[in-house]
């Protein structure tokens, strides 16, 4: 959009306003009708949501919920679809739509386990299990894009985090493997800075050129030397750790306090990246270098050494992202085993508007529907499990196309920065 | 202000007009010694990487041998090689159409995938047709189909500017998760098979096998003309025809195409089909002229490789017919890399990564081979 307002482009504004509100109250008209007439439960049936195991310190009692809650759910729906319609919501459009779009998962959901009971509290654990590798991939493009490097190589760096996990983890242990990997994810930024900030590649095709070379490296070295040398992929990982009372409290206790290092890690590195972009003076240059670097080269930031250590510092949170696949949880590297989680790190980035917790925020969404996924192969849902799977694709689409209008990136995202 | 001065600005500036006009030797160092010293240059690593992961010395001479022979050292070794490159090259110029256009399709994989697969179902479904209709047919199926998937892509581009990057990998996911649940339908799956195998494609969807007088072995089919009919095509379309002009100005500069009257949502969502239609042109290329029916992940991560295929070709049709020649003669050398010295065909991929690189990052070339080259002018090109 241009930066001209005359009366006819305000008016084009409102009017596109208008109509994606119309659209939004349709899509919702459409959900209600979804959920009134695929997610009908019979009357009677109760689905049972169980909250703790027997053996759990502190037993918390079964959610039960009659399935008469879909009837609700779409009548709740119809109202906000109706509401969105005739009234044009305005600044309600966003929210009516996030509500509605969780009606449907719950009511999804209580039509799913009808008549069966089904973990609540298992699928949280296993909704944060899987937002870490997401969430750390999400941050690693925050802190690239803050600076103007647009990172499409997440997905090399996590694939290269989990390949040196393994490897150096089968040879110095668990930590050394660690350390490894973050250093050489860090290594990767680097190589990443050197091309599109001192050889000004363009930026798409230098994170495209390195997911291409890990994946041919790690691929090659898994078939010419692990298929020979099983001992040097099988390394030790990291166990959960129980946090002494806090991992005792029903529901929010397995979720957040009894986990392994790496969600931990992701919790912290999220709080201490906002702290440091949005409350530092370090982070302060690294987000004026993202918005207009000539600017902030005049006022004596250096803009190369900021771009390129922000890179690395993203490639080091990719590489301990990367690690969790091996050392977080199976401890043997498989080729390609990353499997596109790098991009849907990057669709969380946008989804969090840029934003450290808007991108963790963003990564549980696709961490529930993953485990989602998982667990609903076990309800016998009449759904094909490939349909399934697709979902968090499909859903990052959705927030792709749905959300890129309103979140700004940092001005200069993408742009080379040559110095005068 | 003196004379003198103003002359030799004019003179400046004439030398300046005359070598944007001639050939020349900046484009010969773009075209051919960037290309020649990034393929040598990603060789030698290759072999260092080899190296490094214990492979000694002979055999990686013999590898080099192998690689060689296997991709121009005997009739079957041409026809694999051009076998193996007329897919990349089909996607890759729709990748590269793309690229002129402004557009990052990642998604040729998904469309290449889903083309084939339609180009399957369409000739087992009408098996009775005589063979060049049915044939042509599929073919078109497929093109059809990649043309309406990338397109989802571009319609979301257009209308809500979600970045095709990432659409287009999601669409990429997604379309395997489908592949896998088609071939699992009754209607597709092979009788009597529990695996994910479609139907065969019938006799008279096939292309047909051009050198099989000579040795029943070389596989080279009729799509060697389809790639070079494609070829000359996309050249048309882009270089001569004002869709293909629109295509250019969009990518050099969306606002100026813009304001001379472009529709940039319609360019977006033209160019994209286009792409969209020659990956799945590539996929029933390989379905009826190599592997006859499709199966999970059939396309052999060929979508990926055109995009460094597109990339080294420079978006043009020729180069990308050269890039994709010289990409199949990897591909089949090694294959018999792998058979002949034991090294994983895993390492071809290594070496175009680091072509493209190369290719992508010409100072990186001049930084690494200072000779060769013309002195860098002030504020020259990069």
């Amino acid at each position: 959009m241009s930066a001209v307002t005359t009366d006819t482009s305000a008016e084009k504004v409102a009017s596109a306003k208008a109509r994606q509100a119309r659209i939004t109250g349709g899509i919702l008209i459409g959900l209600s009708l979804v959920v009134l007439f695929l997610l009908d439960v019979a009357a009677g049936e109760v689905a049972t949501f169980k909250l703790s195991r027997p053996r759990d310190t502190w037993v918390a009692p079964d959610l039960v919920v009659p399935g008469a809650f879909n009837t609700i759910a779409a009548a709740l729906l119809a109202f906000l679809g109706v509401r969105q319609f005739l009234r044009g919501g305005g600044r309600w459009t966003s929210l009516s739509l996030g509500i509605g779009i969780a009606l449907v998962v719950l009511a999804f959901l209580v039509w799913a386990t009808a008549g069966k009971s089904f973990s609540l509290t298992g699928m949280l654990q296993a909704t944060m299990v899987r937002a870490v590798p997401i969430a750390l991939g999400g941050l690693a493009g925050v802190l690239s894009e803050r600076v103007a490097v647009v990172n499409i190589a997440i997905e090399g760096m996590l694939l290269a985090g989990a390949f040196t996990g393994a490897l150096m983890g089968s040879l110095l242990g668990g930590w050394g493997g660690l350390v490894m990997a973050v250093l050489v994810g860090g290594m990767f930024g680097m190589i990443l800075a050197a091309l599109v900030v001192t050889f000004r590649m363009d930026q798409i095709i230098a994170g495209v050129v390195i997911n291409l070379f890990v994946l041919g490296l790690t691929s090659y070295v898994t078939s010419q030397v692990f298929a020979h040398n099983r001992h040097l992929n099988n390394a030790e990982i990291f166990r959960a750790w129980k946090v002494p009372i806090l991992g005792d409290i029903p529901v929010i206790g397995p979720m957040l306090f009894n986990q392994n290092l790496f969600v931990y890690g992701a919790l912290i590195l999220v709080a201490v990246a906002t702290y440091y972009l949005f409350h530092t003076k370090g982070g302060l240059r690294a987000r004026a270098v993202g918005e207009h670097p000539r600017a902030a080269d005049t006022l004596g930031v250096d803009v190369y050494f900021t771009r390129y250590l922000h890179v690395t510092m993203a490639g080091m949170v990719a590489g301990f992202g990367g690690a969790w696949f091996t050392l977080g949880s199976v401890g043997r590297f498989d080729e390609n085993m990353t499997g596109g989680r790098g991009f849907i790190g990057l669709a969380a980035m946008i989804f969090g508007r840029w934003h450290p917790v808007g991108a963790l925020m963003a990564a549980l969404i696709f961490g529930f529907a993953d485990s989602l996924q998982q667990k609903l192969a076990l309800l016998n849902t009449p759904i094909p499990s490939e349909f399934l799977a697709m979902a968090p694709y499909i859903a990052t689409i959705i927030v792709v196309a749905g959300l890129i209008g309103k979140a700004r990136p940092p001005a200069a995202d993408g742009k080379p920065y040559v110095k005068e | 202000m003196t004379d003198g001065k103003d002359l030799k600005h004019v003179n400046e500036d004439m030398r300046k007009l005359l070598a944007r006009a001639a050939f020349g030797r900046g484009d010969f160092e773009d075209l051919f010694v960037v290309p020649v010293f990034a393929v040598v240059a990603a060789l030698v690593l290759g072999a260092l990487i080899m190296l490094a992961t214990g492979v000694d010395l002979p055999t990686i001479g013999k590898s080099f041998v192998a690689l060689a022979k296997g991709s121009a050292g005997s009739l079957n070794a041409v026809s694999e090689t051009l076998t193996a490159a007329i897919p990349l090259v089909l996607a890759g110029l729709g990748l590269g159409l793309g690229f002129r256009a402004g557009l990052f399709n990642i998604g040729a994989e998904g469309q290449l995938l889903l083309g084939g697969t339609a180009a399957v179902i369409f000739t087992f479904t009408f098996p009775s047709l005589p063979f060049p209709i049915l044939m042509l047919f599929g073919l078109l199926a497929g093109a059809l189909v990649g043309a309406a998937y990338a397109s989802i892509a571009g319609i979301l581009k257009a209308t809500t500017g979600a970045h095709e990057v990432i659409s287009t990998i999601m669409l990429n996911l997604i379309s395997f998760r489908l592949l896998e649940y088609l071939l699992r339908q009754p209607y597709i799956q092979r009788e009597g098979r529990s695996d994910p195998v479609s139907k065969s494609v019938p006799e008279g969807g096939q292309l047909p096998r051009l050198l099989d007088w000579l040795d029943p072995n070389l596989r080279l089919h009729a799509g060697v003309f389809l790639m070079l009919l494609a070829v000359a095509f996309v050249w048309w379309l882009l270089f001569r025809s004002k869709i293909g002009f629109a295509f250019r100005a969009s990518g050099a500069n969306p606002d100026a195409a813009r304001y001379a009257g472009m529709r940039s949502g319609l360019v977006i969502v033209a160019a994209m089909a286009t792409a969209g239609a020659l990956a799945g042109l590539a996929g029933a290329a390989q379905v009826q002229g190599v592997l006859g029916r499709a199966s999970p992940g059939f396309s052999a991560q060929m979508g990926f490789d055109a995009i460094a295929l597109a990339l080294l070709g420079r978006s043009h049709p020729v180069g990308i017919l050269f890039a994709g020649i010289l990409f199949g003669g990897l591909e089949a050398g090694g294959r018999q890399m792998q058979v002949d010295a034991g090294v994983s065909i895993d390492l071809i991929g290594i070496i175009q990564a680091l072509i493209i690189v190369f290719i992508a990052a010409p100072l990186l070339v001049r930084a690494i081979f200072p000779w060769g080259f013309r002195k860098m002018t002030k504020g020259g090109k990069s």
